[in-house]
Parts: structure tokens; sequence; C-alpha cells
């Protein structure tokens, strides 16, 4: 009963890991390398699921790719050489982070420009509405002559009871 | 600025019925991944024959320095839309004379031998990339996948899944004869 109650509480509490896809066989003894190897795998797409890094896919290219990257890198690569030499492959879209160039410029200052454009348009809008509420202080010769003595006049009649 | 103001609720809605336009688009797959191939040589590479095809295996060296483009055909015996695409393919070598190579990608050498004993062998050249290193050179994204390959080696045009059904058979021959025209220039 105890050792069924133990059981229970350690299969509670045992630590949740994601379904690795990641099979005994693909990983380098090298504990170091193999962690640069998932590192880069995580940033790369796995270009059948499309949506999922090639680190946590099932498919077969997305394997073929993990075991390519750990050659690379047992070759000696980087891991930006690793990446470039997906990328020479693949395109950019192979990069699950899309990289800062003058390609992806439209991408990263596209929401930039637009808050801008939008902060703009109600900036002037907000302008426009203050001045039409405020009072109009560009009166005209005439009109300012003309509250000038209407205003005298008023000054008259408060001085004099 | 005030007649801009006003206009801008039609310009908005201009922008964003063009970016639905765009977006709902049924020609348009968002999935579809462009290559990085297109005009630039063919990757390098050397696969050796499926044994007992009788056809030899080939290079990148095999594809420079031909008169007319090559098509290049990544398939499998275990791939379904493949033995569907075969008999498009079979048709475009026997009536339009199209040099027709293939990288038989992760299989086993018997069983290619069986599949293609079965429906036939249209191709010149056979590879065998049984490992998938050679498919990822050329930016495999799924068999079956077929390039176009301009006679000086350059990569021309991918067309990715099978050739088959009207669209695509017709997508894909206007690809080739562009190729040829601009092969023969």
């Amino acid at each position: 009963m105890i050792a069924r109650l133990v059981l229970i509480l350690m299969l509670a509490f045992a630590p949740v890991t994601t379904a690795f896809a990641v099979e005994p066989d693909e990983m380098l003894s090298d504990p170091v390398l193999e962690a640069r190897a998932r590192d880069v795998s995580r940033q790369l797409r796995c270009v059948v699921c499309q949506n999922q890094d090639i680190d946590s896919s099932n498919a077969g290219i997305a394997r073929d790719m993990r075991l390519l990257v750990r050659e690379r890198i047992v070759e000696g690569d980087t891991n930006a050489e690793v990446l470039d030499f997906m990328v020479a492959r693949y395109g950019n879209f192979v990069l699950l982070r899309p990289p800062f160039n003058p390609q992806t410029y439209v991408l990263w200052f596209a929401p930039l420009a637009l808050a801008l454009v939008a902060g703009g348009f109600g900036i002037a809008v907000m302008v426009r509405v203050r001045r039409q509420s405020a009072h109009p202080d560009d009166l005209s010769e005439a009109e300012d002559a003309a509250f000038q003595a209407l205003s005298d006049a008023d000054a008259k009649d408060e001085t004099q009871p | 600025m005030k007649r801009l103001l006003f206009a801008s609720p039609v310009l908005i809605s201009l922008i964003f019925g063009g970016f639905f336009l765009w977006g709902l688009d049924p020609e348009r797959d968002p999935s579809a991944i462009p290559s990085v191939l297109i005009s630039r040589p063919a990757p390098e590479f050397t696969l050796p024959e499926v044994a007992g095809t009788g056809v030899p295996g080939f290079a990148r060296a095999d594809l420079v320095g031909n008169s007319e483009p090559v098509v290049v055909n990544i398939f499998a015996s275990w791939c379904v839309p493949c033995r569907a695409e075969h008999a498009v393919l079979t048709r475009l070598v026997e009536e339009d004379g199209v040099r027709l190579f293939g990288i038989n990608y992760q299989d086993e050498p018997e069983d290619a031998l069986r599949w293609l004993t079965e429906l036939g062998n249209p191709y010149e050249r056979i590879g065998s990339d049984l490992e998938g290193r050679v498919a990822i050179e050329w930016g495999l994204t799924g068999v079956p996948e077929t390039f176009i390959v301009g006679g000086d080696g350059t990569v021309l045009y991918k067309y990715v899944g099978p050739v088959v059904g009207e669209t695509a058979v017709r997508e894909f021959t206007t690809a080739l004869a562009q190729a040829r025209a601009g092969g023969s220039s």
C-alpha cells in the first residue's frame, strides 16, 4: 500500500519533459557539442511541418537535417556557420528567427512605420479638435476694435454704478 | 490635410482590402517555400547507380554542358504520389523527348528496382541517394520534387509535389518550354 502510494507520488512529481524527437543514436558523445547541436536545431525550421523546429520534429527530413547539423559541428563549424550552411540550401525560410538584413527590413520596420502613421493621424485629429474648441484668437482689426469698444463700455458700466 | 483626414478611412479600407485580396487568393500557397536554387548552379554531388536498373548514376558534371535542359526528378518507391507522377513523366519522355534524370531518395535499391520493373523506367540516369544527403543539397522538402536544369547546369525551375493533374502539368510544361527556348537562343 505504502509502496503504491510512493509510486503514485513519484509519478505525479516526475519532471515533465517534452517528447524528444532526437533519438539516442543521433546524439553526439561529447555533451558540449551535443548541447550546441540542440541549440542550433532549435533555430532551424522543419521544412515539412514548417512551424516546428527540427529538434522536436519527427519528420524524416528533420532527422536528416539534425544529423547534418551534428556532422557540421563535429567537423568544426561554428553555430553560425551551420546555420549559414542550411540557409544556403533552404533560404532564410529555414531560420525560425528571421535575420535582420535588407531583405527583411520590411518585416522588422513595418509595425513601427504603421504605428507612426497611426499615431500621426491621431495627433493630427486631436490638434484639429483642440484648435476648433479653443477661442479663436485671430480676430480681424475691425472685430478687434469692436470687441475693444464693447469691453471698454462694459468696464465703464462697472466703474460707474 | 483636412482632405487627407477625410480620405483616410477610404485609404485604410483600400489597403486592407488589397491585403485581404492577396491573402485570400486561392492560387497563393502560403506554405510554399521559395527555392534558393533557382538561377543558381546545380549543387555539387555524385550519386551511384541503382544496382540492376542498367542505367548509370550521375553527378553534377552530367548536368553541365548539355544541349538541352534536363529534368531532375526526386522520387522513391515508397512515395505514393510518385506512382501517379511516373505516368506523366513517362509520357513527357516518350512524347516530348524530355531528358529525365532521377534521384532515388532514401530507397533500398531492391525496392527501387522492383518499382521500376513494375512501372517501367523512363529515367536516362538514376542516382541512389540512400542517405538523403544529396536531397538536402537540392533543398528537398518532400518527395516528389522536380527540377528543370538548363544545359549549362543552372537550376531554372522547381516543382514541389507530384506533377499530376491538368494545372500542374500545364505549369510544368510551360516552364519546360521556356527553359528549352532559353537554352537554344
